[in-house]
């Protein structure tokens, strides 16, 4: 068992970091949200991959993304629990306006305020490693 | 019947105790429970000649045959996908046998998933890239505190709620009828301890709104071994229980236990493919099954797979489920030892367990007239008959 001390915050895990995902997590860190783009149908892909699932072609393009999108699934996670965050955790499904999903987090709102199609926007939070992860807010329904 | 159907069969079947603490190791628990399969099936372990068990099975092929003194191997394969994989060491197992590559198989799990390595624990300081265990969740979900299985499939579970009107309530019925026959199995985990729905929606959130403590199965320490070999061989054993039918269907996106890249994640679709494979391939209908034995790692996949395989419509299952249908008078007795929820979490082996005993007629919980059982863990499954 290791002890915790409690007066250091602890930041999340950082990613595990691969060959193919790099790209990914090097854009994260300088504040952009990416994905994949294949250079040859043109289709977005996420999580990143080494070929085009559509058409199999090898060559792909860093897309940036604009960052908006909305709640398609979430869950508090109440345990157990990991002295990296604080609980609940808000996991959400992002869709993004671009139309591809990822896996994240909901800050700056309460947990009851979380719901299915809630539009949000991304935003990164520092993880272990010199990394970022993006997270993502709430924003106006208007905006 | 096309393809393998009919061509194999589980001649023996064994087990170890089911604990929280083994207290050996898992290959001593996988020895114990061949064993007793040989015992089981009347054949000797010389007869062996074929292993397989699952990638992330931490058993060493070459210790496990040392021990038991397995003369010769000739054939050995390990299934990925984690207990979504667990009914494809069987059609691995039948396919080896139909092949002609093995004579007699044994495929075997062996887990301390209490008392070693917990399946359950926030290991957030552990973020693979895969080892094996067919999941991305270090790279994707790990950075976001989403760090267990019930974390990952949870988001899945609540939009098959939202989709569908589905409350926790709704899967808390499961979960009482699940306990109930665990309560009845003196193999089982609860033994002695059925709950009521106001105990299930008493027990503490997990993952709101779709995971309760118990809508969880039980991590649990324990093996299960089974003897496979040719129908023809079979016939000459005590008790021969035939794979009918044996199908693999892990689509393009799906992980262990996640799946959140998918269009439409309040539909399992590894679980219609798989019917597909189990049913339209062969001659036996929906109709034919006298029990369902389904992977119930968490409740809501309980649901999501009887949707998906066809016994009840898409956002159905609560209402089959409320009218009694898993029951022992229902219209699909499901999971009679009390699923992994109830008797425990050999990481799905256990369901085929059952299975097996209910065809031979000697089950805790016997139903009567068991002559074709199926047993599904989402992407793999199988059909048996005697």
């Amino acid at each position: 068992v290791t002890a915790i001390d409690e007066r250091v915050p602890l930041l999340r895990p950082a990613p595990a970091v691969t060959e193919d995902n790099l790209f990914y997590w090097e854009a994260a860190r300088d504040g952009r949200l990416v994905a994949q783009r294949c250079a040859s149908c043109g289709k977005l892909r996420h999580p990143p991959r080494t070929g085009c699932p559509y058409c199999q072609s090898l060559d792909f393009e860093i897309a940036e993304l604009s960052g908006d999108g909305e709640i398609y699934s979430y869950s508090l996670l109440w345990h157990p629990r990991s002295p990296r965050f604080s609980y609940p955790v808000i996991a959400i499904l992002v869709d993004l306006a671009e139309g591809v999903r990822v896996v994240s987090n909901l800050v700056g709102s309460e947990p009851a305020d979380v719901r299915i199609g809630l539009p949000v926007r991304v935003e990164f939070d520092p993880c272990d490693g010199g990394l970022a992860v993006p997270v993502f807010r709430a924003r106006a329904a208007t905006a | 019947v096309t393809g393998l159907g009919g061509k194999a069969a589980i001649v023996g079947a064994g087990q170890t105790e089911f604990s929280k603490e083994a207290g050996r190791s898992e290959t001593r628990l996988a020895n114990e429970a061949i064993l007793a399969a040989l015992a089981d099936a009347g054949l000797a372990v010389a007869d062996v000649d074929g292993l397989v068990s699952y990638t992330i099975d931490p058993v060493e092929e070459t210790e496990l045959a040392r021990g038991l003194g397995i003369p010769e191997i000739r054939w050995s394969s390990r299934v990925p996908y984690g207990g979504g994989g667990s009914q494809g060491v069987l059609l691995h197992a039948a396919a080896a046998v139909a092949a002609g590559a093995a004579d007699t198989v044994v495929a075997y799990r062996a887990v301390k998933a209490r008392s070693g390595n917990r399946f359950g624990a926030a290991r957030s300081g552990v973020a693979s890239s895969s080892s094996h265990s067919g999941t991305t969740a270090g790279q994707w979900a790990a950075p976001y505190g989403v760090l267990t299985p019930a974390s990952w499939m949870s988001l899945n579970a609540t939009r098959y709620m939202h989709q569908f009107g589905v409350t926790n309530e709704d899967f808390g019925r499961a979960v009482v009828q699940l306990r109930g026959y665990a309560a009845t199995n003196p193999n089982a985990r609860f033994f002695g301890r059925p709950i009521t729905l106001d105990d299930h929606q008493a027990s503490r959130w997990i993952a709101e709104p779709a995971i309760r403590l118990f809508d969880c199965c039980q991590e649990t320490d324990g093996a299960v071994a089974f003897i496979i070999t040719s129908s023809e061989r079979g016939a000459a054993t005590r008790a021969p229980v035939t794979i009918a039918a044996a199908g693999g269907a892990a689509l393009l996106e799906q992980e262990i236990a996640t799946d959140h890249y998918s269009a439409d994640l309040s539909l399992m679709d590894s679980s219609a493919a798989l019917a597909r494979q189990l049913f339209d391939r062969g001659d036996i209908k929906r109709s034919d099954i006298d029990l369902a034995m389904i992977y119930d790692a968490f409740s809501p996949i309980l649901f999501m797979q009887l949707e998906g395989l066809g016994f009840c419509g898409y956002g159905e299952a609560k209402d089959f489920i409320a009218d009694g249908a898993l029951g022992p008078d229902g219209a699909l007795p499901c999971n009679t030892n009390g699923g992994l929820i109830g008797e425990g979490y050999i990481h799905g082996l256990n369901l085929t367990l059952e299975a097996v005993r209910q065809l031979r007629g000697d089950a805790a919980n016997q139903l009567s007239q068991v002559r074709t059982a199926l047993v599904s863990a989402s992407r793999t499954g199988v059909i048996l008959s005697r």
